[in-house]
């Protein structure tokens, strides 16, 4: 029973990944670059439902729904000022001024809330799921966990295969300069990737401070790190390689604290990772791209 | 460039690296240095080393890695776990810091050359990747591990000093977290700048060779170079052992620096190995000079700022982002352009009314 409870609690760590791992693969997919910063809107989601439900005392629906618009702005933002004016320039300068992105959001939380650990209340208030006598509890945050990730992809598949938007998503991914002579908006197009990425950071960042509820300045950076490896280990630019490499990495990551050693666990889900991209260099679920010359 | 240029490039950047050195000790005799500063002396030989190390990787070779503060890892345990082990054999301090940094060098090239074989495989953000995660590993690993010597010999594990199991002449020499601690401060200003004038040395020179003409024309156009018949796999190995083992000579200089040694992701986590590629980044891809100047001036900046407190890491996250853009943003660079062009213009215009 225990391997269950913690194989299940994996696969809800894994479905926090997974949604994280989503903004990496599409800001990806889309504009070619990895975005560092993406772990620190994570954290800064935390604590704008911080600040509404425990500061403000507001309902904590209302506490995603503000964490959700301030990340999308943000997202955005982000991506107008630091990303858009080197657009065309090589993808190391890109990924140094995510860098700078990164170190600006912590710092800026760390002058306004400090680097103390802030209690984050749980933003799921249901009962938790009590099965087979009372052998095997699982919370309720993380049914909830895994539900959500699963909506999310559903939604989010069907909005970039049956939208225009998400066509044109689907079109600069695949070449940027043939999308811009159909006239599609490429600016506009990754824009929208950095809002839905940047939303959706704000759900996994109440989630995983509802699953872990000690929230500081760094609190995004190692779990960005990690959903960046899922997006990796599933293939970067593919949107079920993000669910299987969250969920792989997230229950590797569990089985592995339980069984072998807690210090460990980070090693071994890089090694894992390593061997994956050592077998199929793309990823499980990446295209290969054959080079031309 | 022809190869007198290359040599007067060359000889500017070894002359403005004993230029340095010349002020700062002559400061240091009339007393103008302050502590703060004193302090930095050795950090800024090890950041300048790691820069043009890595740089080796990034700028010449063309590969993306985030696993440099891995290499410096090995370097740095294997360099003082040397100089304790030896401490009743060879009892001159620098004779063994000498030879700690040949091992620590030789480790990390070695390490380098493991990884490098199926991690070279892999492109661009891939190798990003799994770069950063053997980084990550070697540290994670390092923290678990313990290490002690008695009278039957060495003696490992990965769980506590008691499952060593050594009888009472022992000694922990690696204590999991907690590191080594004990090394003798071997590490003196002199010292870092002459290594860096040694890693300058190998590393200019090797990309004045044969060897590293092919280097960079792998990085320039892999097929293009394996058709006319460069061993791409070789040289691209060459190149990484290459930075890693110098890396790893940066970490043995950084460990003598330190009272304790300890793996923790402050030291030689992943964000290190990011600290150093702004370095790289911003110094200019292939650009040595570039890197050392970029390295003293990020790590300077911080602690020269040190007097704004809780805004100098905000001031530093934005000039990053300011200098990143002002460099490489398209528009910026058209602008500059232009610029120079109406500069060029005014001192002609000049030239022909006088």
């Amino acid at each position: 029973m225990s391997f269950l409870s913690y194989f299940i609690s994996g696969v809800s760590l894994g479905a926090v990944y997974a949604i994280i791992a989503l903004g990496y693969t599409m800001v990806y997919g889309i504009a070619r670059m990895l975005n560092f910063a993406h772990g620190d809107v994570i954290m800064v989601g935390g604590f704008a439902i911080f600040t509404v439900v425990s500061t403000m005392g507001l309902p904590p629906l209302l506490g995603i729904l503000a964490g959700i618009v301030v990340c999308t702005v943000l997202g955005v933002a982000i991506e107008r000022v630091a990303y858009r004016p080197l657009r065309g320039a090589s993808s190391l300068a890109v990924l140094i001024t995510a860098i700078g992105v990164s170190y600006l959001l912590q710092n800026v939380a760390l002058l306004i809330f400090g680097s103390n650990s802030r209690q984050f209340t749980s933003v799921v208030t249901l009962p938790n799921l009590v099965l087979a006598d009372g052998k095997l509890t699982i919370s309720s945050i993380t049914i909830v966990t895994i539900v959500t990730c699963l909506v999310i992809m559903v939604a989010l598949t069907a909005f970039i295969n049956k939208t225009k938007i998400g066509q044109a998503m689907l079109a600069v991914s695949e070449d940027r300069g043939a999308a811009s002579l159909m006239g599609i908006d490429v600016n506009k197009t990754i824009a929208v990737t950095f809002a839905i990425g940047s939303a959706l950071a704000a759900v996994a960042g109440a989630l995983l401070c509802s699953a872990y509820p000690s929230l500081t300045p760094y609190t995004g950076s190692m779990p960005g790190i990690k959903a960046f490896t899922a997006a990796v280990f599933g293939g970067i630019g593919s949107i079920p390689g993000a669910l299987i490499g969250g969920i792989v990495l997230g229950v590797i990551e569990n089985l592995s604290k339980a069984y072998i050693s807690s210090q460990l666990s980070d090693a071994i889900v890089f090694a894992v990772l390593i061997l994956v991209l050592l077998v199929r260099p793309t990823g499980i679920l990446g295209r290969q791209i054959p080079e031309k010359v | 460039m022809t190869k007198k240029k290359i040599r007067r490039q060359n000889a500017v950047t070894y002359g403005i690296v004993i230029l340095f050195w010349a002020v700062v000790q002559l400061m240091d005799r009339t007393g103008n240095l302050s502590s703060l500063f004193k302090g930095l002396l050795v950090p800024l030989c090890m950041y300048a080393i790691l820069a043009v190390s890595l740089n080796l990787t990034v700028g010449v070779l063309g590969e993306l890695s985030l696993g440099h503060a891995g290499f410096m890892c090995l370097g740095a345990f294997s360099g003082a776990f040397f100089t304790k082990c030896m401490d009743a054999a060879i009892p001159s301090v620098g004779l063994r810091f000498f030879l700690a940094l040949i091992l620590g060098a030789a480790v990390a090239g070695f390490f380098g050359f493991l990884i490098g074989i199926p991690v070279l495989r892999l492109k661009g953000d891939y190798l990003a990747i799994v770069t950063l995660a053997f980084g990550e590993i070697i540290k994670n690993l390092l923290n678990v591990l313990y290490v002690g010597r008695d009278s039957s010999g060495f003696h490992f594990s990965i769980k506590d000093t008691l499952s060593l199991g050594m009888d009472e002449t022992g000694e922990v020499i690696i204590k999991g977290a907690q590191g080594i601690t004990g090394t003798p401060r071997a590490a003196t200003f002199t010292i870092g700048i002459l290594l860096l004038l040694l890693t300058l040395f190998i590393v200019l020179n090797l990309m004045d060779s044969r060897t590293g003409r092919a280097i960079m024309a792998i990085r320039d156009n892999r097929i293009a170079a394996e058709s006319i018949g460069i061993p791409v796999t070789r040289y691209k190995l060459t190149a990484f052992s290459i930075s890693a083992a110098l890396a790893g000579a940066a970490g043995v200089l950084y460990a003598h620096s330190l009272s304790t040694l300890q793996a923790t992701s402050n030291n030689f986590g992943y964000n290190k190995s990011i600290l150093i590629l702004v370095f790289v980044v911003l110094g200019g891809l292939g650009n040595m000079r570039g890197s050392i100047i970029a390295a003293v001036l990020l790590t300077a900046l911080p602690e020269l700022l040190r007097g704004l407190n809780d805004y100098r890491m905000l001031i530093y996250a934005v000039v990053l982002i300011v200098m990143t853009i002002f460099n490489s943003s398209p528009r910026a660079i058209e602008m500059r352009s232009v610029w120079m062009e109406k500069l060029r213009r005014r001192g002609q215009g000049k030239k022909e009314a006088a």
